[in-house]
């Protein structure tokens, strides 16, 4: 624990992070975490950032050390796609018992390698550490050290119980233990002065690949991706790359940086969301490869790339330009993602009536005040009760986040689009803009709104006449019990994740 | 009678088990007005409500009492108080439900002893009902943690009193759906009788949607109905796993009741209307008796289809319990069984063998079977077999439609054994020219089976 506890404050201390870079000595050290309040708290924990971060590796054994909870009410649940192996999406835990809890699951997790090897015969094991493992001493270092030396193969300690922090302080962690003893562990076949890494993409929805072709067109290889669409050996040699590129802000700044200093390969911020974005993001790219010895023609096809796909995603905008015209969104959504989609909504014209910025950086922050305005509205802990709010009373017109607050809209009865980790669609790139665009607009212009809000012919005076109600479903269940009240027999009720 | 075996392994592959906690979180979900509440880290609770939010495409109320290290190390108390104290201010529930998890077990937090002191010091919070149930993850699986919960809300919340005519409990089992109870819910009150249906999903995870909003469970059973199970005439426990609440719900104000293992399937209802008949005095309403006469006639077209079916099923106990008796009364064979903790169901099943197990293990024993039975997750092995696949359980996030699922009763099971029939239907096999050929020497396989296995 004494190492990890060295770890997590070395997270903490992240220079490169801006935030972390405004605060003095003593609230650094209490890290960038915001003390998680009992009863009134939300989002997973540091397991699950760091497995978040990492499953997106296609060809590992992902071993979740600990009781079923952590592995089995979770697993296959996320939208990261493989080009090949699908392995990364197979459940494998110690399912630890009571007597492991007892005696210490050292044995289990050691045995759980074997079969996996045996079985699989994955290039590489990570391991994942848990609170209960983590309590009872289970050293999982020194049984993957152990493991490797025996079986010969990567077996990868990933230090990040949940119990030290949230999601985004396991992001960082799986980042160590990356850079710890994966990364400059292998060396690639070949390489060219084109090759680049992309940190913190992980290919949901297959987003890499709405990217990967321009790329390809660019003539810039993508040596390794951290971790979206990776495989093991890909990530060991990513040491060798000319240049990288950091996708997700905070997630995985600590690789960017010690990536920068260990090897020499000089990053960017950036995002694939937006045509201003993915533009600035592409010319980054072209431009860091061409310092780093790249021949300099390199910049003159990517503008010339850039051109075309600008011209032809204005072009794929032509229907949807005045439809879209000033329409109101609530955007919901963390870090990186609020500024980058900011500016892409505000391209069609859009409004953006208020976006959250619970997960976002001072530098985040900056960037939506340069474009949304001085007063632009920044919602800091907005609690599902004002979003619905916001939304019933047509504040906003369409809501934008992540999954588990989708039915704050929907029970509102207003049109929301899932941006988040589970979302099916992808919206990285030109391409995928395209596909924003017409998603939003699909769920505005459905004519499910106007049949949905229509009162129930037991709510009105006037019974409807038969043509102009259409079919209406908004009967309850319970409207078939013999004693319906005037809400169809059942009070208002529903539930609504924590407040 | 089956042969239950534990498999033996290390490592577990493709989960089908779920934890305890997260079982006893959703059976505090059937409460009206409840927060519940997992103590343990911040991540205990987001998975369990992440899987909740997928399985039902409902907002989900859960809460945590967010434990870190320090915490952990130091004892829980300072963050259940705080939990509740929070929850109060900001959610203000009539219940909050706790469910203690495998970090807080792992310490041995005395949270029974934490709520005396809470208590104590909190007069203000005397109208709040607490109820605590301890479930540590490494030990048993979601069912257990559902049927623990359901015992300590009767233990906690049920009061003793004057009998109230027609009244009376059903203690409904973690494998029923929204859509399940509003079915009971029907069948009882056809009786004349009155239901307090405990837990109660169909009112607060049946996706209606409210004229308002709410932090905490809006519908399900009320504190004043879990007081009132006391004075009921007798309960009903729909599940192997309510034995023990409904028993302690005798004990404790001596309400006589019946267990009933499953409500799937012909003779299972039959158990049912004789007992609702004679507590209520009254006859089978012909809704029933029609519907009785159509789920025989939908035997009778459907064991064409389903007899001689080899089912691939993983499912905790009760579910696999009723579901398989049903298949096997219609002639199926359950050739591979996987199961996720102990029951007494187990060795009754009409099975060789019931592994205590994972899909993995199931998917090893499902080659060649005819349909694969289980919950989401066996949607990549589905795949891999290439063979019919009906979603049970609980998660259920690749379909919509999961608390509507409706298998209890006459008409239930007809629609069940309909469902099932049509996936063989669509599955079936043309006919081939070669399908009767004789095959060259090289396996003990005939032709028919093999061509019946490329499907």
């Amino acid at each position: 624990m004494d190492a990890l506890s060295k770890k997590v404050q070395e997270v903490f201390d992240e220079p490169a992070c801006g935030k972390n870079q405004a605060k003095g000595e003593k609230e650094r050290k209490k890290g960038c975490t915001k003390q998680l309040q009992p009863g009134a708290a939300a989002g997973g924990c540091a397991f699950d950032g760091a497995k978040i971060a990492l499953q997106p590796i296609t060809d590992v054994a992902h071993l979740v050390h600990g009781p079923i909870a952590c592995e089995g009410n979770s697993w296959d649940n996320r939208g990261a796609k493989s080009s090949d192996s699908r392995l990364y999406r197979t459940g494998f835990t110690t399912d630890i018992n009571e007597l492991d809890v007892v005696y210490g699951g050292e044995k289990r997790l050691f045995k759980s390698v074997k079969e996996i090897l045996d079985k699989y015969d994955p290039p590489a094991v990570f391991v994942y550490q848990t609170c209960v493992t983590a309590l009872i001493g289970d050293d999982i270092e020194a049984v993957c050290k152990a493991a490797s030396e025996k079986f010969g193969k990567p077996i990868i300690p990933i230090n990040a119980p949940g119990f030290v922090g949230n999601k985004n302080l396991g992001n960082k962690l799986a980042g160590e233990a990356l850079l710890d003893h994966v990364i400059g562990t292998a060396e690639p076949e070949y390489t060219t002065p084109y090759d680049i890494n992309i940190i913190g993409e992980y290919n949901l929805a297959g987003e890499l690949w709405q990217v990967k072709p321009l790329l390809d067109e660019m003539g810039v290889r993508i040596l390794s991706c951290i971790s979206g669409d990776a495989k093991y050996q890909e990530v060991a040699y990513s040491h060798r790359a000319k240049a990288a590129m950091m996708v997700c802000s905070k997630a995985m700044i600590n690789i960017a940086r010690k990536m920068d200093e260990r090897y020499q390969i000089p990053f960017f911020e950036g995002s694939f969301y937006g045509i201003t974005d993915m533009n600035e993001s592409l010319r980054s790219i072209a431009k860091l490869l061409v310092e780093k010895g790249a021949p300099a023609d390199l910049l003159e096809r990517t503008e010339a790339i850039i051109q075309r796909e600008e011209a032809t995603f204005w072009q794929a905008m032509e229907p949807y330009k005045d439809r879209l015209q000033g329409v109101k969104v609530l955007l919901i959504t963390g870090g990186v993602k609020s500024w980058s989609v900011v500016s892409a909504l505000q391209e069609v014209g859009m409004e953006i009536v208020g976006t959250s910025v619970k997960k976002s950086t001072l530098e985040d922050k900056q960037k939506i005040k340069e474009l949304m305005g001085e007063d632009a509205h920044m919602i800091d802990d907005m609690t599902p009760r004002e979003m619905y709010k916001m939304l019933k009373d047509a504040q906003a017109e369409i809501m934008l986040s992540g999954g588990r607050s989708q039915f704050i809209a929907l029970k509102a009865k207003m049109p929301w689009l899932d941006i988040n980790q589970e979302r099916h669609h992808a919206y990285a790139g030109y391409s995928g803009m395209v596909k924003l665009v017409q998603e939003i607009d699909k769920a505005l212009t459905n004519p499910i709104w106007e049949q949905v809000r229509r009162p129930a012919p037991w709510e009105t005076n006037s019974v409807p006449s038969a043509e102009d109600s259409g079919l209406s479903k908004t009967t309850t269940p319970s409207a078939l019990s013999p004693e319906p009240s005037v809400l169809g027999g059942l009070s208002p009720q529903t539930s609504v994740l924590g407040t | 009678m089956a042969n239950v075996t534990h498999v033996k392994k290390s490592c577990a592959v493709n989960p089908l088990k779920m934890s305890q906690p997260i079982g006893a979180a959703l059976a505090f979900m059937g409460l009206n007005n409840c927060m519940p509440t997992l103590h343990g880290s911040q991540g205990c609770t987001a998975f369990g409500l992440v899987l909740f939010v997928r399985h039902f495409k409902e907002a989900v109320p859960m809460q945590t009492t967010a434990m870190n290290e320090a915490t952990t190390i130091m004892g829980g108390m300072e963050n259940v108080e705080q939990a509740i104290l929070n929850i109060h201010k900001r959610a203000n529930p009539a219940i909050i439900g706790i469910a203690s998890t495998g970090l807080t077990e792992t310490k041995g937090d005395d949270v029974d002893g934490y709520l005396a002191a809470i208590r104590k010091k909190h007069p203000e919070l005397d109208e709040l009902a607490l109820v605590y149930v301890s479930t540590p993850d490494y030990v048993g699986a979601f069912q257990d943690g559902w049927a623990k919960a359901v015992t300590k809300i009767v233990q906690e919340l049920a009061e003793p009193g004057e009998k109230i005519a027609g009244q009376v409990n059903v203690l409904a089992g973690s494998n029923l759906t929204p859509g399940d109870i509003e079915e009971i819910r029907e069948l009882v009150e056809a009786f004349g009788l009155k239901p307090i249906i405990l837990p109660d999903l169909s009112g607060s995870m049946d996706g209606h949607v409210p004229d308002n909003f709410s932090p905490t469970t809006l519908g399900g059973t009320t504190l004043a109905e879990l007081r009132s199970t006391g004075a009921s005439e007798f309960t009903i426990a729909i599940g192997e796993h309510m034995r023990e609440a409904a028993q302690t719900l005798q004990d404790k104000c001596g309400v006589p009741f019946q267990v009933l293992e499953s409500l799937t399937g012909l003779d299972a209802n039959d158990q049912l209307m004789s007992l609702l008949a004679q507590k209520s005095g009254r006859a089978a309403p012909n809704k029933y008796r029609r519907q009785r006469s159509q789920l025989v006639d939908a035997m009778l077209d459907a064991h064409f289809y389903i007899g001689g079916k080899k089912i691939a099923i993983g499912a905790e106990p009760e579910m696999l319990s009723a579901i398989g008796h049903l298949l096997v009364g219609i002639g199926a064979e359950l050739a591979a069984v996987v199961t996720t903790t102990h029951s007494p169901l187990l060795e009754k099943l009409p099975a060789q063998e019931v592994l205590i197990g994972d899909l993995e293990d199931l998917e090893l024993r499902a080659q060649g079977c005819d349909m694969l039975i289980t919950h989401s997750h066996g949607r990549q092995m589905a795949e891999r077999l290439n063979i019919p696949f009906l979603r049970m359980g609980i998660p259920m996030f690749d379909r919509l439609g999961a608390a509507h699922q409706v298998t209890v009763g006459y008409r239930g099971t007809r629609d069940l054994i309909f469902t099932v029939a049509n996936m063989f239907m669509a599955a079936a096999h043309e006919p081939a020219p070669d399908d009767w050929r004789q095959p060259v020497a090289d396996g003990a396989e005939c032709g028919s089976c093999a061509s019946t296995a490329a499907h």
